[in-house]
């Protein structure tokens, strides 16, 4: 008897953490459901590339070249006769690394930055945030061609062009997110404790910046993929044989009249990807935003 | 009487303003003695929450020094010295909603000023520590996972206070501590901290606008104004006689049961005049319902025949 009574009391004194709040806004939303799902399947694909895909990644067979879809080529084939759907389900990884890659540049750099200008202010805040200026005064896209073709065309560079490019959109959104939270009171409370700006900044500051980051990074990804293979398609990226999405589209350019599955499916590909970025993206944005909480 | 705990000496406090300078805190000196509790009244901008923030070291005074056991503190510049202070002096906090973390539990911000001091390592002492400082505050020993978010303002204050003794302070800055609370837990609070204040003999500094509140907790009243302390004495003393033209009209603004005597209410006309670059005459003079020409003059604070310091010509006489 009491032990049921004591279970109903502590049922009613436990209310939602914030992760929970956060998951119901969030499974409200389709978009951002359907998003999920669409990134769960494309790891879990990336990560099961070489057992997922029926062929390997630069299998040439140059017998059948060309080969419209079929139900032995279920995407087509390539104009060196490799199973386009194989390099896509191989590419899948590459895009989601540079992906992932590029934005942790952008986030671990363009993070720090932006928390020293925005806690410290003054001088050093001047000083970074006019330099991010700079950076974005310049087309993101023209800028990353201008980095990877000084330092040369091969994917590390192009991660490190698009990472690079990304630093001061992480900057400007951290800045801003720490400005605010500066100023609340607990972080006065935190100084009076005793306690230092570097256990401040990571035990209060950033913790409680956190949710527009994680938004942030999440539509950056999406951002990041686009760039990277649009510099690709450009050949300033992967090099043959890397089944990346966007030099698969190049490679299938001149083949178009001809072959249209050769650039249409690794488009749609990118596409899907991007997309799934986006919705999931936006469906934190409105899950973490507590001004659409009821 | 013995030397004082705390001693405030010409503090001042300016801010750069677009048109001059902001005199947030303009020469307060004061004398804050063991044990007692010294409240600070005065109405919002008057400076007396920038005082206490001073006390604390939240901010750099402009000129003047503070004396904490005779010693002048403002000029602890290296980190380490810092934080040995801030285990004798702690404050809680006006806003018990913005001045607890919202990613941190109870037990979590009870613990975190142990864990910045490295006091009580061995994590079983520490939860004890943290069990004890609860049951001082008040708070429930289930609420330990809560979060902030999960508990009504009183109980968020309790955390605040817990917090604050955590370090064993002596001495306790409290700004407005009740002011964001509904009336019947500012009771609660208010007894709380008298509590507290016996059984682990603390001195305070009392921050509040409600001069009924102040009374009631206060040993002695500092009266505020403009960045200036107009008047202070005992806390009986101030209100049963106040001195300062200022004093009297916050004095007849407290409401009261039983109207002894015919008390009128003083209504002060106009705001408060910008602090920024004041003139050098009395700051009270534009408001003042006494004001006269020999006003338009710095005034000293002058020490009475009843042995209180006021800032008002009239105490010549």
């Amino acid at each position: 008897m009491s032990i049921t009574e004591n279970k109903t009391a502590a049922k009613i004194i436990r209310r939602r953490t914030r992760f929970e709040e956060t998951w119901r806004q969030f499974r409200k939303n389709q978009g951002a459901i359907v998003g999920t799902t669409l990134l769960v399947f494309l790891a879990t694909l990336a990560l099961a590339a070489p057992l997922a895909a029926p062929e390997g990644l630069d299998d040439q067979h140059l017998g059948r070249r060309f080969q419209p879809p079929s139900r032995e080529n279920i995407l087509g084939t390539d104009n060196l006769g490799r199973d386009i759907l194989s390099r896509i389900i191989h590419g899948s990884r590459l895009s989601l690394s540079i992906g992932f890659i590029t934005t942790s540049i952008g986030l671990v750099a363009g993070g720090s930055l932006g928390a020293i200008a925005g806690y410290y202010g003054g001088h050093r805040d001047q000083v970074i945030m006019r330099f991010m200026d700079i950076i974005l005064a310049i087309p993101g896209f023209i800028f990353a061609v201008a980095l990877v073709t000084a330092l040369g065309p091969n994917l590390l560079n192009l991660m490190i062009a698009v990472g690079l490019n990304s630093i001061p959109y992480f900057a400007r959104i951290i800045r801003s997110s720490v400005l605010s939270v500066k100023e609340e009171e607990y972080i006065q409370a935190a100084r009076v404790i005793g306690c230092s700006n570097g256990w401040i900044i990571a035990r209060h500051v950033i913790p409680n910046a956190f949710a527009p980051i994680l938004v942030q990074a999440t539509l950056r990804i999406g951002d990041t993929i686009i760039i990277a293979a649009g510099l690709s398609f450009l050949g300033l990226g992967a090099q043959p044989p890397l089944p990346e999405w966007g030099a698969m589209l190049s490679a299938g350019r001149q083949y178009l009249r001809d072959a249209w599955w050769m650039a249409t499916f690794p488009g749609i590909a990118i596409m899907i990807t991007v997309l799934a970025f986006n919705l999931v993206g936006d469906g934190l944005r409105d899950a973490l935003d507590p001004r659409l909480k009821s | 009487m013995t030397a004082p705990l705390v001693e405030l000496v010409g503090l001042q406090k300016y801010f750069p303003a677009k048109e001059g300078i902001l005199k947030a805190v303009d020469g307060v000196s004061l004398q804050i003695h063991q044990g007692e509790t010294l409240g600070l009244v005065g109405e919002s901008g008057c400076g007396k929450s920038t005082t206490g923030k001073l006390l604390v070291r939240l901010l750099d005074p402009t000129a003047g020094q503070i004396r904490y056991r005779g010693r002048d503190i403002t000029s602890l510049k290296t980190p380490e010295e810092s934080r040995k202070f801030s285990r004798t002096v702690q404050m809680v906090f006006q806003d018990p909603y913005s001045s607890l973390d919202p990613r941190m539990s109870v037990g979590e911000i009870i613990e975190e000023p142990l864990r910045v001091h490295r006091l009580f390592p061995a994590r079983r002492e520490r939860q004890q520590r943290i069990r004890q400082l609860m049951d001082y505050a008040g708070i429930a020993g289930r609420l330990i996972n809560s979060y902030p978010h999960e508990l009504d303002g009183g109980r968020r204050q309790r955390v605040g206070i817990a917090r604050a003794l955590a370090l064993d302070p002596e001495f306790l800055v409290l700004d407005e501590p009740v002011s964001a609370l509904d009336v019947s837990i500012q009771a609660q609070i208010i007894n709380l901290f008298q509590t507290l204040q016996q059984e682990l003999s603390l001195t305070y500094l009392f921050i509040a606008h409600d001069l009924s509140v102040v009374h009631h907790v206060s040993t002695r009243i500092a009266v505020m104004y403009m960045g200036e302390i107009v008047e202070t004495g005992s806390a009986d003393e101030v209100i049963r006689d106040p001195r300062h033209p200022y004093t009297e009209a916050l004095v007849s603004a407290i409401p009261r049961v039983k109207n002894r005597g015919t008390r009128t209410r003083i209504i002060l006309q106009g705001d408060v005049p910008t602090p920024v670059d004041p003139p050098p005459i009395c700051r009270f003079y534009g408001r003042c319902p006494k004001a006269m020409d020999q006003c338009r003059r710095p005034v000293e604070l002058l020490t009475s025949a009843s042995n209180r310091p006021v800032r008002c010509i009239r105490e010549e006489q």
